[in-house]
């Protein structure tokens, strides 16, 4: 039991994590219709942004630790969502009204590029990071094994609800996420009616990119350790959180990425650790296959 | 927003805007990842400025786009459009794939035929292992383009089935030893049969979630390559895989009847790699032989009446899942010859060679090319691989970046960097965009000659 309750507390904040991300693939996916394939590249992006903001700010002398992760955890924010605001802008926007595989093609090569180009700028060894969050409560004890959850675990945790509810309120509150709502259901329409649709999905990316920047920070700060390649895998786990939950919607995507970080730390911990991804992948074309439409996500009307 | 043919100094005002505009974007997209180095110390990670590079690569962004904005984006001339080009291309598109077959059939004998005569010192055998390797993507492409190009499933998991076909090869020569030819069709057919398990039950799929769940295939099938350690041998890989024979004749030095001897000739490793070439060669052509004769049979017009509608399809009475599945097996199983053609050629297979980026590689051999031509395929095919296998042996760039410039680093962002720019600037493709294989007349005007045929 207590074994069970520990990988559970693993597991909900690995599968913040996923979540944080999937809602990049689940908002643009909704609005524009495509898979940002390079969304897991911006994740990974974000995450060295935030490892050199972070040295700086403790070179420079900046001891107290909240304040100076609260620091990075915006300018990274801001400075990945001008990546992804880039992006759109340069590779997808042209080729909105193509045909579909096109964007697709290019996010693919922007995925390539910004993976090579990280190695080629920061090299490709993997860069290591003291802890800096340390510490935590140990919650009870059965026999020898302790419940621990560490203050790193309650970090993603909390920073997850607050973006969470900060996120739900900008799309069901204000101006833009209603631009944002029309132009999902139907972007001709929208735009007749008055939303400037280019800059709604400029933003739809940025809000996504701003977001994997946020778990870029939680992944670095987590496992103390990254490297140009994290972005692959763990974009192909979001987009697959993103699908289980039913794509197009925001909590189906914070849903689905605690199922695929609860599933992947149970099968670690249960079974084998070598075949986590093999669980996480399999469980993708399970659900696609029972439940095409995600958990969440709403059934597909065809028009002809 | 500055008017086509108003005067140069109109236009600067704007033009020098903007470009300042993205000098700042870039510098936010730059000012960290590449302006700081991370460096691994002793004492852990420390940074290394980098001004003079972060200034470069923003000062390259300003005059570029500056560039841009005045000579290229608002220019009031157009590029002359030679009337001849037309006849050009026609007749490229005609005799194109014949020269390209010609050329490649002759390629060895006249490469040799110089060599022994005129002494070139031509690099012989680096130039066949390349022809080898390009060919051997000609054929991935050709297979991809069965799925992508005529059915217009988008698979980012081909590598599964090069893969599958690649250890199927590998496992029953080393196991059984079971020769080269004997092994090609079962591991086609491996191959298919792995299609036909992953396409049966997520061919119902709309085409993005198709293409996640065959990269998580893809993803699935490396890792198990990866970890079934008693079979595969995990990350070491199978080595010793027998190259082919020429009906049962070994292209060795020594040995009972080989290839030199039975034909009373001198030994010379080169036979070896020429017969690998003309393999290589006759795998290409066959299957894009069996691909243009696919286009003209039912199965084939369903393809491409799905990729162009499916619902249309569907109520027209044609089992897409049927449809669907068949080319998902038959690219699969060409995907599997080409796998155990790599085995055979390389010797040795390790997961290593089977992973994401061959797939990427090949899809945009398929895109760039053009989807669904055979002719484009090859070209792409050619100026890809070729072009970026040439761009790490030149030695000419390192005169200019120093000695520490190594070429391979780049090739992959070049890649990309090609993939994003031409999908820019010629989304149908680089050589042609598809063809119909068959034209209303009435509606589209006269067909070509050679499809009104069909």
């Amino acid at each position: 039991m207590a074994y069970f309750l520990q990988q559970l507390i693993n597991g909900i904040a690995l599968g913040s994590i996923y979540g944080l991300i999937a809602i990049g693939y689940t908002m643009v996916y909704g609005i524009v219709g495509m898979i940002n394939f390079a969304h897991g590249d911006i994740f990974m992006v974000g995450s060295f942004i935030a490892l050199i903001l972070l040295l700086i700010l403790l070179s420079v002398g900046v001891t107290m630790i909240p304040l100076a992760l609260l620091i990075v955890l915006l300018l990274a924010m801001a400075l990945t969502a001008v990546w992804g605001w880039s992006i759109e802008r340069i590779a997808y926007r042209p080729l909105r009204e193509s045909f579909r595989l096109a964007p697709l093609i290019t996010a693919i090569g922007i995925s390539i590029i910004l993976q090579n180009f990280i190695q080629v700028a920061q090299g490709a060894r993997v860069k290591p990071l003291q802890p800096v969050v340390t510490g935590g409560y140990t919650l009870f004890q059965e026999g020898n094994f302790t419940v621990n959850i560490s203050n790193i675990q309650i970090l993603i945790i909390v920073t997850t609800l607050v973006l969470m509810t900060v996120f739900w309120l900008i799309i069901t509150r204000t101006a833009l996420g209603r631009a944002q709502r029309a132009c999902e259901q139907d972007r001709l329409m929208a735009s007749l009616s008055g939303v400037n649709v280019d800059r709604t999905i400029s933003l739809t990316f940025v809000l996504g990119a701003a977001l994997a920047a946020v778990a870029g920070l939680l992944y670095l700060l987590y496992y103390g350790v990254i490297d140009f390649y994290i972005g692959f895998v763990a974009g192909i786990k979001a987009f697959t959180a993103a699908v289980f939950g039913g794509i197009g919607s925001l909590p189906g995507a914070m849903l689905g990425g605690l199922i695929i970080g609860l599933i992947e730390t149970f099968w670690s911990a249960y079974f084998t650790i070598e075949y986590k991804d093999v669980a996480a992948f399999s469980m993708l074309a399970i659900v696609l296959i029972f439940f095409p439409t995600g958990l969440l996500g709403r059934p597909e009307v065809e028009k002809v | 927003m500055a008017e086509r043919g108003q005067s140069f100094s109109h236009r600067l005002k704007p033009a020098l805007v903007n470009a300042g505009l993205s000098a700042l974007v870039a510098l936010a997209l730059f000012c960290l990842v590449l302006g700081i180095r991370t460096v691994d110390t002793v004492q852990g990670l420390t940074l290394k400025p980098r001004p003079l590079l972060l200034a470069t690569a923003v000062g390259i962004v300003f005059v570029g786009r500056l560039l841009l904005e005045l000579f290229w984006w608002h220019r009031s001339w157009h590029l002359p459009k030679p009337t001849g080009l037309k006849g050009l291309r026609a007749a490229a598109s005609q005799y194109g794939g014949v020269v390209l077959i010609i050329a490649a059939v002759l390629f060895p004998i006249v490469a040799l035929a110089l060599e022994k005569s005129l002494h070139l010192g031509l690099p012989l055998r680096y130039l066949f292992d390349l022809s080898i390797v390009v060919l051997t993507y000609v054929m991935l492409a050709s297979g991809l383009n069965i799925v992508v190009g005529l059915a217009g499933l988008l698979d980012l998991g081909y590598v599964a089935f090069y893969a599958v076909g690649a250890y199927s090869f590998a496992l029953l020569a080393t196991n059984f030893g079971w020769g080269f030819w004997m092994c090609l069709p079962l591991a086609g057919l491996a191959a298919a049969l792995w299609g036909c398990a992953v396409g049966l039950p997520v061919l119902r799929l709309r085409g993005d979630y198709l293409a996640i769940v065959t990269l998580a295939f893809a993803e699935i099938v490396r890792i198990v390559l990866l970890n079934w350690t008693d079979v595969t041998n995990g990350p070491n890989g199978i080595s010793g895989i027998p190259d082919p024979t020429l009906f049962g004749l070994p292209f060795t030095p020594r040995g009972d009847v080989t290839f030199s001897s039975f034909f009373g000739i001198k030994y010379d490793p080169l036979q070896g790699i020429v017969f690998l070439y003309y393999v290589i060669l006759t795998l290409a052509l066959i299957t894009m032989a069996v691909t243009l004769r696919l286009r003209r049979l039912p199965v084939g017009r369903a393809w491409e009446a799905m990729r162009e509608d499916e619902i249309a399809c569907r109520s027209l009475g044609i089992n897409t899942t049927l449809t669907k599945l068949s080319a998902f097996a038959t690219g699969a199983m060409f995907g599997g010859f080409a796998g155990s053609f790599f085995a055979t050629r390389q010797g040795f297979i390790s997961p290593e060679s089977f992973t994401f980026i061959e797939s990427a590689t090949i899809l945009a051999i398929v895109v760039l090319g053009g989807l669904g031509s055979q002719l484009g395929v090859a070209l792409a095919s050619i100026v890809l691989i070729g072009g970026f296998e040439a761009l790490r042996h030149t030695q000419g760039l390192k005169v200019i970046f120093g000695p520490d410039f190594d070429p391979a680093l780049y090739r992959m962002l070049l890649f990309g960097l090609a993939m994003v720019v031409i999908m820019l600037w010629r989304p149908r493709g680089i050589i042609s965009s598809r063809t119909p294989s068959i034209l209303l007349e009435a509606e589209g005007g006269a067909a070509p000659a050679n499809q009104r045929r069909a």
